[in-house]
């Protein structure tokens, strides 16, 4: 079984997690157009990579962030958003 | 005696047949270049040459036709759609197939079951009822039935689904049919193939040539090709192609898995959807049951499948019909679902000229196929996006303007 490493729980079988979607930046809601609003809501980066994701354990309540790679499906890490700094 | 047949292997009177032609080499130039030979690939190429009397043209696949989805899907074919602009759409695809063996002189084991979405709960009852009267509405021919004439269709369906969420009624879409997916490219390569057209398999395209906003041509692993005209029709590889032109999109590319039993003797008519057990199960015509249930939960490039999806899938199954408990699952596999915010397709120009979109396909493309590749066609020809397929360009998602089909496109409820 495919196991998921939750930054406060620990390796836990991967159905025990759900998929929040890509992590992206948002701009700002006041100030941005609505084209680029509408490029934030909808536009995704779909390539193949690695990317940064949300996820959420479902178990716990607990959200985090996993560098993942979607082709390969190897997950690299996982760390709490507020750690993200550390591991730039 | 093995002489004998050998006399047959070399004899100029009875060649073999070939589907269709394979070219050498690449042209220096064709009026239009289609990536992806898929189901959709292959149909806009013989529209265009059977409609619009554009033949020059090279359809160019990283792999083998239809490789992809085309190859992959559960050949479910319904117009049962929740809005107009999607059941006008795939309505016409349903017309399309039903003498489509006739028309590409191919047997595509084109069978019209009937479909039931069933519902277990009365939000899904009340959604199922939204639909028909949509349905009805737009003169496509669906209704709400009871169980007992559920029962009736499907006498080995145990209504009571084991005690926890039995079905409280369905939605009955009688033109809903089944087919053999592979030969519907088969029969689209091979009759667009004898009317010009070029198909280059194992061929992968590696850059796109634009000047002053257009396109010129296509850079490709077996040389260059000048044109005017580009149609990506890749689905789950979109992403890749649209980075070769900087035009960014909402997809995201999910797997979708689906699995065969053994074979059966016959024993199930109609094609049973459970809404809310989010799966679809048909008979095919070799007597196997074909399955899939729901997209898979997180983002990959993969066509891997998974012990996930056929636990959860059997689970389900076995409480519709239990006398399933001992039946093998022969087959499982995966294929690349390129999914849109909305669950419409993305189908028409892009701001580049000369540069056409076919994808968004994600769960609801294998029905679609012959109304793609006509609507595709025209657009090509006219430099002007079909009528049928304007809700679904690519600009929608800027302006808002997006046509939600998630209740009926995916397993809705």
């Amino acid at each position: 079984m495919k196991l998921m490493h939750c930054p406060i729980n620990g390796w836990r079988p991967i159905q025990e997690f759900s998929y929040g979607g890509p992590f992206r930046p948002m701009p700002p809601p006041q100030t941005c157009t609505d084209q680029q609003w509408a490029n934030y809501v909808f536009n995704r980066d779909g390539a193949a990579g690695v990317k940064k994701e949300w996820w959420y354990h479902l178990a716990s309540g607990v959200w985090f962030i996993a560098e993942r790679n979607t082709l390969t499906d190897e997950i690299l890490r996982t760390y709490l958003f507020q750690e993200m700094k550390l591991h730039e | 005696m093995p002489y004998q047949l050998l006399r047959f292997a070399f004899n100029k009177q009875y060649p073999e047949n070939r589907m269709f032609r394979c070219p050498d080499q690449l042209k220096a130039h064709y009026d239009a270049v289609i990536i992806g030979a898929g189901g959709h690939g292959l149909a806009t190429a013989y529209y265009l040459a059977r409609d619009h009397n554009i033949s020059n043209v090279a359809v160019l696949e990283k792999n083998y036709i239809g490789s992809g989805g085309t190859g992959r899907n559960t050949a479910i074919i319904r117009s049962n759609y929740l809005t107009a602009e999607g059941i006008r759409f795939y309505d016409e695809s349903v017309r399309l197939f039903q003498d489509l063996s006739t028309d590409l002189d191919l047997n595509l084991f084109y069978s019209q079951r009937g479909h039931f979405t069933l519902a277990h709960s009365d939000a899904t009852l009340r959604t199922m009822r939204w639909r028909a009267e949509v349905n009805k509405h737009l003169g496509v021919k669906s209704e709400l039935v009871s169980p007992e004439i559920i029962q009736e269709f499907c006498p080995h369906l145990d209504l009571n689904c084991n005690g926890h969420m039995p079905v409280l009624g369905a939605l009955f879409h009688p033109p809903g049919a089944i087919a053999r997916h592979d030969a519907v490219a088969w029969g689209y390569g091979r009759a667009a193939s004898q009317r010009g057209v070029e198909i280059h398999q194992q061929t992968e395209v590696i850059g796109i040539k634009l000047k002053s906003g257009g396109v010129i041509g296509i850079q490709t692993t077996r040389g260059e090709i000048e044109t005017p005209k580009v149609l990506s029709a890749v689905a789950g590889y979109t992403p890749k192609i649209m980075q070769m032109v900087n035009i960014p999109t909402p997809l995201e590319i999910h797997p979708l898995q689906a699995c065969v039993t053994e074979p059966l003797k016959p024993w199930l008519d109609p094609i049973i959807v459970s809404a809310n057990f989010h799966l679809y199960v048909s008979q095919s015509s070799r007597g196997e049951l074909v399955m899939g249930a729901a997209l898979d939960p997180y983002a990959l490039h993969s066509p891997r499948s998974t012990l996930d999806f056929v636990e959860g899938l059997a689970g389900h199954l076995l409480e519709l019909f239990p006398f399933l408990s001992d039946v093998k699952v022969l087959r499982q596999w995966g294929g690349l679902a390129d999914m849109t915010p909305d669950f419409s397709p993305i189908m028409g120009k892009t701001p580049i000229d000369g540069f056409y979109i076919d994808a968004g396909w994600g769960t609801w493309g294998f029905k679609a196929t012959p109304v793609c590749g006509k609507t595709m066609a025209y657009t090509l020809a006219n430099d002007d996006p079909h009528p049928l397929i304007v809700p679904f360009s690519l600009s929608r998602f800027e302006k808002y303007e997006l046509v939600g089909e998630k209740g009926a496109a995916s397993v809705g409820h």
